[in-house]
């Protein structure tokens, strides 16, 4: 295996050991396995007239728990990776593991049910459904799992609860501040309690009081429910409060 | 998840407004001409008053007559009927009825047309009329040649008044004058084998001659035994008329006619194939569906296209969906249900609209008496035609969007 952990350099340390501090039963019953594995991951676009490869050589482990940040420049491959890790994209070469399972040559149902059940999702642009109310929002990971509705409509209010929007379930996204609809987002990624969560520039959009306040969040989220992050960020500071920061410049790690 | 599709369906579908309308514009249509054309053949070729027994009857419609240098067809005749398809194995009755004749009468004082069939006292043991007066004519009419009549309800409005009973009042026709002892509901036109103004015993024709005729004007209408085998009636009748000798084999040599449904006589003339014994029902009906699909073809090609436009504008849905643990078939079954939507709403007005054009066919009297409407079978096939017609336009778009990887789908549209 030429798997190796990336420590970032710019480690502070800032939260200690915090994944086994809140006692997330998931956490402390796997102590410190491997959520995400890539092993020699390289991604390579190809147009007409251009080859750009956007990734190279990415080996890396996150382990449960953690909360790691990724930064870079723009045009780096910060999106490239953290949509390879959550099953959006495929990588050109190189192996994928989440949480034990390979995923190089998953059937689409296969995909699918990890998607749903291991991996939450916040996008830079939230990729709220315009047609939905909040609610019904963040009710959709749900939908794909056999449950009674009414517990998912449960699950949805708490998710809410959780991101301070409750007395917002019955507007629709456009009625909505941005930070406010980022939490929606927020919530629907939480929403089915998976192992890993990733966020891309999550707080990209919104102003630093509201990026604080999302970024806080995030650390309650990992603090109390031992919940994997990875969060692709360019602000600094958010990243210091972090515990481990990986670096891309020109799709390669940099140590 | 069904509710949640249904509302989200019906969500989409009102916000985009116009897409909804251009499209429900598009099935409505497709579905009312659809559904016209089945009522129409619901109402020709499928049992019903007063022609009930339409399943197990077995119809001597046309014959024809080949020699050496001459051909002859036609309807066929009395004598062809009366001597060759009696006592057939399986053939429970047999009964005579001519083609309707066209006839002059001058009761009101002016001219006025009817149609008059010539039948045998059996007519009315294989039809099912509801006498509304009176009753049919027996076998002792027949043999004695009573001049007695069945009317409609039509005719004895027009000859004896509106409200009027016409039972035992009397009336000229072609020169004949007959009294009436039963009076029954309009037939429609469409009901070729039943449908006349006045039935009449065939034994008050002026002459004779039309008992001797192979082809003539009259339909043998030959009802079956529950069990029995259409292909050993048919194989029986065609042995008899094997061996029938002509007195003039130069001129005629051969006749050939074939008890079968209705629809398989239509379905032979349709295809123009007289003389032979093949059975050209399934072919009408494989074409009817091959038509059916065609008609269908264009409008779903558009919807497709606008399936399309719509789901690609929603690609970034689609790419939520599956960053979400939607699986390529769960997406498809929503866009699928989504358009069953569309095209059963679009249907419902369809129909609507057929009941409207069928309503109209009715008052207009361009089809005589006819009784077109819509049924729960005439619906069940609206249904059918809707459901065949949103599952094929909206597959496609479905299929191409499923395959849709997560990342692209999420790009399509940026929020
Ligand atoms: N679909 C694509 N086709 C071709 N090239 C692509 C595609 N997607 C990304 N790229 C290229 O891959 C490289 C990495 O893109 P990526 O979106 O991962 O950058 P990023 O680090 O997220 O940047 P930013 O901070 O601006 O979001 C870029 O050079 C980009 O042009
Ligand atoms: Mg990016």
């Amino acid at each position: 295996m030429t798997t190796v952990t990336i420590q970032a350099g710019q480690t502070h340390g800032a939260r200690g050991a915090v994944a086994d501090t809140g006692g997330g039963s998931r956490t402390s019953a796997s102590a410190r396995t491997s959520i995400v594995a890539l092993s020699d991951v390289e991604k390579v676009y190809r147009t007409d007239r251009i080859e750009t490869v956007a990734l190279s050589q990415i080996s890396l482990d996150v382990q449960a728990g953690e909360f790691v940040s990724v930064m870079g420049p723009s045009g780096c491959g910060k999106s490239t990776l953290l949509n390879i890790v959550g099953l959006l994209d495929t990588p050109s070469r190189g192996r994928v593991t989440i949480n034990g399972t390979p995923v190089t040559d998953a059937s689409d149902r296969v995909l699918a049910r990890l998607r749903n059940r291991e991996v939450g999702f916040v996008f830079q642009t939230f990729h709220l459904v315009p047609d939905l109310r909040v609610i019904d929002n963040v009710e959709i990971p749900l939908l794909y799992r056999s449950m009674p509705g009414s517990d998912r409509r449960q699950a949805a209010r708490d998710a809410l609860e959780r991101v301070g929007l409750a007395a917002r379930m019955h507007h629709f996204p456009s009625q909505l501040s941005g930070g406010q609809q980022q939490r929606v987002a927020i919530a629907r990624a939480i929403v089915g309690r998976p192992s890993l969560l990733l966020a891309d520039e999550p707080t990209g959009n919104l102003d630093s009081q509201m990026g604080d306040e999302i970024m806080g969040i995030l650390l309650d989220l990992q603090q109390r429910e031992g919940t994997t992050i990875v969060m692709v960020t360019h602000d600094q500071r958010q990243a210091d409060r972090t515990e481990r920061i990986i670096r891309l410049f020109d799709g390669r790690l940099v140590q | 998840m069904l509710r949640n599709y249904l509302l989200l369906a019906w969500r989409v579908l009102l916000r985009r407004a116009f897409f909804t309308a251009v499209s429900l514009f598009g099935i409505a249509f497709t579905i009312a001409m659809l559904v016209l054309v089945a009522a129409m053949f619901d109402h020709v070729l499928v049992a019903g008053a007063p022609e009930v027994n339409q399943d197990r009857t077995l119809g001597l419609y046309f014959a024809e007559m080949e020699g050496e240098t001459m051909a002859r067809n036609g309807f066929a005749g009395y004598k062809l009927v009366d001597t060759y398809a009696r006592n057939l194995p399986g053939v429970e009755r047999v009964a005579l009825a001519s083609a309707p004749a066209r006839l002059t009468t001058y009761h009101t004082g002016v001219p006025e047309k009817l149609y008059l069939k010539r039948t045998d006292d059996e007519f009315w043991n294989v039809m099912q009329f509801h006498f509304v007066e009176g009753g049919p004519y027996g076998r002792a009419d027949l043999e004695r040649g009573a001049f007695v009549a069945v009317i409609n309800a039509s005719t004895r409005a027009r000859l004896f008044g509106a409200d009027a009973t016409a039972v035992g009042r009397e009336f000229e026709v072609d020169g004949q004058r007959f009294r009436v002892i039963g009076v029954v509901p309009d037939v429609s036109f469409l009901r070729v084998v039943s449908f006349a103004d006045v039935w009449v015993p065939h034994t008050t024709a002026k002459s004779d001659a039309y008992r001797a005729q192979l082809i003539g004007d009259f339909m043998g209408l030959l009802l079956m035994a529950p069990d029995a085998d259409p292909r050993a009636i048919q194989d029986e009748f065609r042995s008899r008329l094997a061996r029938i000798e002509f007195p003039d084999p130069q001129s005629f040599n051969r006749i050939s006619a074939v008890p079968e449904s209705l629809l398989q006589t239509v379905a032979r003339m349709l295809f123009g194939a007289r003389g032979t014994d093949a059975d050209y029902g399934n072919r009408l009906l494989l074409a009817l569906a091959v038509a059916t699909m065609l008609f269908m073809a264009l409008p779903a090609v558009n919807l497709v296209n606008l399936n399309i436009s719509r789901i690609m504008e929603r690609a970034s849905e689609v790419g939520v969906r599956k960053a979400f643990g939607a699986s390529s078939i769960t997406l498809v079954g929503q866009f699928l249900i989504e358009n069953l939507v569309l095209t059963l709403v679009g249907s419902a007005l369809g129909v609507a609209c057929a009941s409207l054009g069928l309503w109209l066919i009715n008052r207009s009297g361009v089809i005589a008496y006819a009784q077109l409407g819509m049924n729960l079978r005439v619906v069940a096939w609206g249904i059918a035609f809707a459901v065949v017609f949103g599952v094929i336009s909206g597959v496609y778009p479905a299929w191409r969007m499923s395959r849709l990887r997560p990342v692209d789908a999420l790009k399509g549209v940026s929020r």
